[in-house]
């Protein structure tokens, strides 16, 4: 069938015939090539040529450097045990929320749990852990009398990530319990299986994929961690932090590079048996919707304990988060609480030029934010929507960066684009400019958006675009006047999702932010370093204040002015 | 303005899919050659995966073709996208906009062509009174029945007086009575506006009371294109005779015509005591209009239907007769 050219050749006419189509789908490539690509490339390269000649001696003196191969051993132990712990604990509160009748009370804990880990900047359990836990912790050293207890290190790391990513493992499972069908354990129990054998016989091997795509994710969240072991790792380094020590303190940047090639590896590799081997099986067993209603558990011996057992864990979490506007209030951390005082807020705006860096991370994010989002829609489009050589390249580019460490990517910039692409000179101004943040911004940003932007493109049928392109619109036309309008929901919770995302933002962006900007988060870093942690939390605090904020700002917006309103109002 | 009318041609038109199990490549359509004239209802008819609504995506631009050109009028379209295609379609799904009303969803073919704003409400409601739909310019799709749904996507579809209306499956959402109202106002529309349509459906009672033209699709090949009559009493080979209306098959050894294929419609035989071939009624039932049989004649099976059982001699099962029939009221192949 060697004319089966002609199709394909009709194909790339059309799309030549729209030059817009072709513009986007270039500008796309580049961008995708360029900010994503081409720093991973030359990590490579660097790690491998770096010191003037080709071969494995750079990879070879890091893997003699001790605290390198300790931190390997740190960081993969880190990442198994909070992927289980996040794991398990998700799968409680999902079985919980599913499967038993809850008080109004818990349910509403629960909803809580589940949107602070996306308001809230990844450092602040950190903080907290250390102000209730620590050596003048307000629990261990006024209430039970501990004067010695050291949160730093390797418990104090496995238990705010646990705390920070359970939740994110919680929803997931939450979305697969729901999808089975419970006729299927109803027939379980007729045949006189107990709750418990039907549990361990017929929930846990449906939703055992599930349970490894959620381990797997934290795994890679938490191995690509960088804020929490930064505050409260204390000796203990993993490999996010001992990459950023070897550019900022040794200055060795190739060593720098080949360490975060070795940790690209690691995530890319469980991100490739998430992705595809794991997903696919996940929804090979759980494909159909649940038939109807599922029959809550009422039974007093099993709801109780439960939960209770949930609400205990998420009125802690919450705690913990309460726990940091409460502290910038305090007079001197750790010493005297009363009475509370607004001095730190005042130091921040004052003294530490705190209304400069909420005015830099605001602008930044602020400007990435519309970029992201509607980069994000316009590769969802493209890749449900349209069929052209690059899609492939496209979609796999823009997944790629879910699995790429800030860390990284920061490492990644510094090399790439310190000296202009390829060290020669081109692009060379990028490098330290507002510019290349707020490319970080959105390159961070761009996976998460791009999941929901699919994910929302899938549910509208093909031919309501093809009827819009079909009465005389060209491509153009129909994603501004049919695609967008019809996604709105999406795209709006794109465009905070991703300026919470980026205010919140530090692993990349430490590496590559000059002097003259001022941020937030790296502020907060910084004052919770050296220890000054009423400042960090009144920092902290604003910053919630105002990643909150934009989210209740998303969701007025989404009831007022969202898609299901205007399909409603006649 | 009366606008000339245009009819569609396809010159040995071919699309190749790739199985995406197997990886191996296939015809959905092997070299077809159609012409379908100016003003002309035209329904492409066959199972699913025939290849019907393939061909149909191609004229309207959304699948290129393989092999050939496919002209609208005398002008080769190959390379027109779909949106500088001078054809509509009205969809299976009926593919509204879900987040205008009714006026902006006709509206929007002729807002892309910048028509001037009096113009578009004049047109609107004159092609919204033609589907009878005066008076819900302002509602929101949702809010509007599977039918009516079905006539905004006609009126969409119309108001921007394409050289040829395409319909893919239009009334397969709706139920059964729906479907026959809506098939008759598709007809009258139709010969109304004096448009050339092509219509794909799977239905053959929708294709023989719709076509001036019908085309029988099997496995990527047409079969057979002619009148309805013509097909119904004529068709060209055993998958014809046996998609349209219900066939029998005999060996024409029964009527002395050896090599030939006997193609005897249900309702041109009868059952009597004597007279014609030796049969055994295997089934018998008693359906309101007719009575329905299942005979057999030697080893072959044949379905009758015997209309006004009321005054007729009603054989039972295992009842031993014999099957009549004209032989001007058969269609003879060739084996």
């Amino acid at each position: 069938m060697a004319q089966s050219k002609q199709g394909a050749a009709l194909d790339r006419k059309k799309l030549l015939a729209d030059p817009i189509m072709v513009t986007t789908i270039v500008l796309l490539i580049t961008f995708l090539t360029l900010f994503v690509l081409y720093p991973l490339a030359i990590l490579l390269v660097d790690s491998f040529v770096g010191d003037g000649s080709f071969g494995l001696s750079i990879f070879k003196r890091i893997f003699n450097m001790p605290s390198f191969t300790k931190a390997i051993g740190n960081t993969l132990k880190i990442g198994f045990v909070v992927g289980i712990a996040s794991t398990l604990i998700g799968l409680l509160f999902a079985y919980v929320e599913v499967y038993v009748r809850m008080g109004k009370l818990t349910g509403g804990l629960f909803k809580v749990v589940s949107m602070l880990p996306v308001v809230s900047p990844p450092f602040v359990l950190s903080l907290s852990m250390i102000m209730l836990f620590g050596k003048a912790g307000i629990i261990t050293r006024y209430l039970l009398h501990i004067y010695d207890n050291s949160v730093y290190g390797y418990w104090g790391i496995v238990i705010v990530q646990t705390l920070t990513f359970f939740p994110v493992c919680y929803m997931m499972l939450k979305g697969l319990l729901r999808n089975i069908d419970p006729s299927l354990e109803e027939a379980a129990r007729d045949m006189g299986a107990s709750r418990f054998k039907v549990f361990t016989s017929v929930t846990l091997p449906l939703i055992l994929p599930g349970l490894g795509n959620a381990f797997l994710v934290t795994f890679i969240e938490s191995i690509a961690d960088f804020a929490n072991p930064m505050i409260i790792g204390g000796s203990y380094d993993t490999l996010a932090t001992t990459i950023y020590l070897q550019i900022t303190g040794a200055y060795d940047k190739p060593g720098a590079a080949a360490m975060a090639v070795v940790l690209l590896c690691i995530t890319l590799m469980m991100f490739g048996v998430q992705k595809y081997y794991l997903e696919k099986k996940t929804a090979a067993t759980l494909t159909g919707k649940a038939s109807r209603a599922r029959m809550l558990i009422e039974d007093k011996s099993v709801r109780l304990p439960l939960t209770i057992l949930c609400s205990l864990v998420a009125s802690f979490v919450i705690l913990m988060y309460i726990c940091v506007p409460i502290g910038s209030l305090f007079p001197t951390w750790g010493y005297s609480f009363f009475p509370f005082t607004f001095k730190w807020y005042q130091l921040v705006f004052t003294r530490y030029k705190g209304f400069k860096a909420f005015k830099d991370s605001f602008v930044l994010s602020f400007i990435s934010a519309p970029i992201t989002a509607l980069l994000s829609m316009i590769i969802s489009y493209l890749v449900v929507k349209r069929n052209f050589k690059g899609k492939g390249f496209i979609e796999a580019v823009s997944m790629l960066a879910m699995a790429v460490p800030g860390t990284v990517l920061g490492v990644g910039y510094i090399r790439g684009f310190a000296g202009g692409v390829f060290h020669t000179g081109f692009l060379e101004e990028l490098y330290g400019t507002a510019a290349i943040l707020v490319i970080v911004f959105v390159v961070r940003s761009l996976p998460t958006g791009t999941r929901s932007g699919i994910s929302a493109l899938r549910q509208i049928d093909k031919s309501i675009e093809e009827s819009a392109y079909d009465m005389g619109a060209n491509s153009f036309k129909v994603f501004m006047t049919v695609t967008l309008p019809l996604i709105k929901d999406s795209f709006l919770s794109g465009l905070v999702t991703s300026f919470v995302r980026s205010i919140t933002a530090i692993s990349a962006i430490i590496l590559l932010v000059t002097p003259q900007f001022l941020l937030i988060t790296v502020q907060i870093n910084e004052f919770a370093e050296k220890g000054s942690y009423g400042l960090a939390c009144a920092f902290a605090t604003i910053l919630i204040l105002i990643t909150y904020g934009a989210v209740l700002l998303m969701n007025l917006f989404i009831k007022h002015f969202g898609t299901s309103k205007a399909l409603k109002e006649d | 303005m009366e606008k000339v009318k245009k009819g569609v041609r396809l010159d040995h038109i071919s699309k190749i899919y790739k199985d995406p199990k197997t990886d191996k490549e296939f015809y959905a359509v092997k070299d077809t050659s159609l012409d379908i004239e100016p003003g002309s209802f035209v329904t492409l008819l066959g199972p699913s995966g025939c290849g019907k609504t393939t061909t149909l995506r191609m004229i309207a631009g959304f699948e290129s073709p393989d092999e050939g050109e496919i002209y609208l009028g005398d002008e080769p379209i190959n390379e027109l996208t779909p949106d500088k295609r001078d054809t509509a379609m009205v969809f299976q799904s009926y593919a509204l906009l879900p987040h205008y009303n009714v006026f902006d969803n006709v509206a929007y073919g002729l807002k892309l062509r910048k028509v001037p704003q009096a113009e578009i409400k004049e047109r609107v409601s004159r092609v919204l009174g033609l589907v009878e739909l005066e008076g819900m310019e302002s509602r929101m799709t949702n809010q509007l029945s599977g039918g009516q749904q079905q006539r905004v996507a006609l009126a969409r579809a119309l108001v921007i007086e394409p050289s040829v209306l395409l319909f893919d499956e239009p009334l397969s959402n709706l139920d059964a009575k729906l479907r026959v109202t809506m098939r008759t106002e598709i007809r009258r529309i139709q010969q109304e506006v004096g448009i050339t349509a092509i219509y794909v459906t799977h239905d053959q009672s929708e294709a023989m009371a719709l076509s001036d033209n019908i085309i029988i699709m099997s496995k990527g090949v047409v079969e057979q294109m002619g009148s309805p009559q013509e097909i119904y009493y004529h068709p060209k080979n055993e998958f014809v005779a046996d998609f349209i209306g219900e066939a029998n098959f005999l060996p024409g050894d029964y009527i002395g015509k050896p090599g030939k294929t006997i193609v005897l419609r249900p309702e041109s035989g009868y059952l009597a005591d004597e007279g014609g071939l030796p049969c055994k009624v295997v089934l018998s039932a008693f359906m309101g209009s007719y009575q329905n049989y299942h005979v057999m004649v030697g080893e072959h099976l044949v379905k009758l239907q015997e209309y006004n059982p009321k005054n007729k001699k009603i054989y039972n099962v295992g009842d031993e007769c014999c099957l009549v029939f004209e032989e001007a009221n058969v269609h003879l192949l060739e084996a």
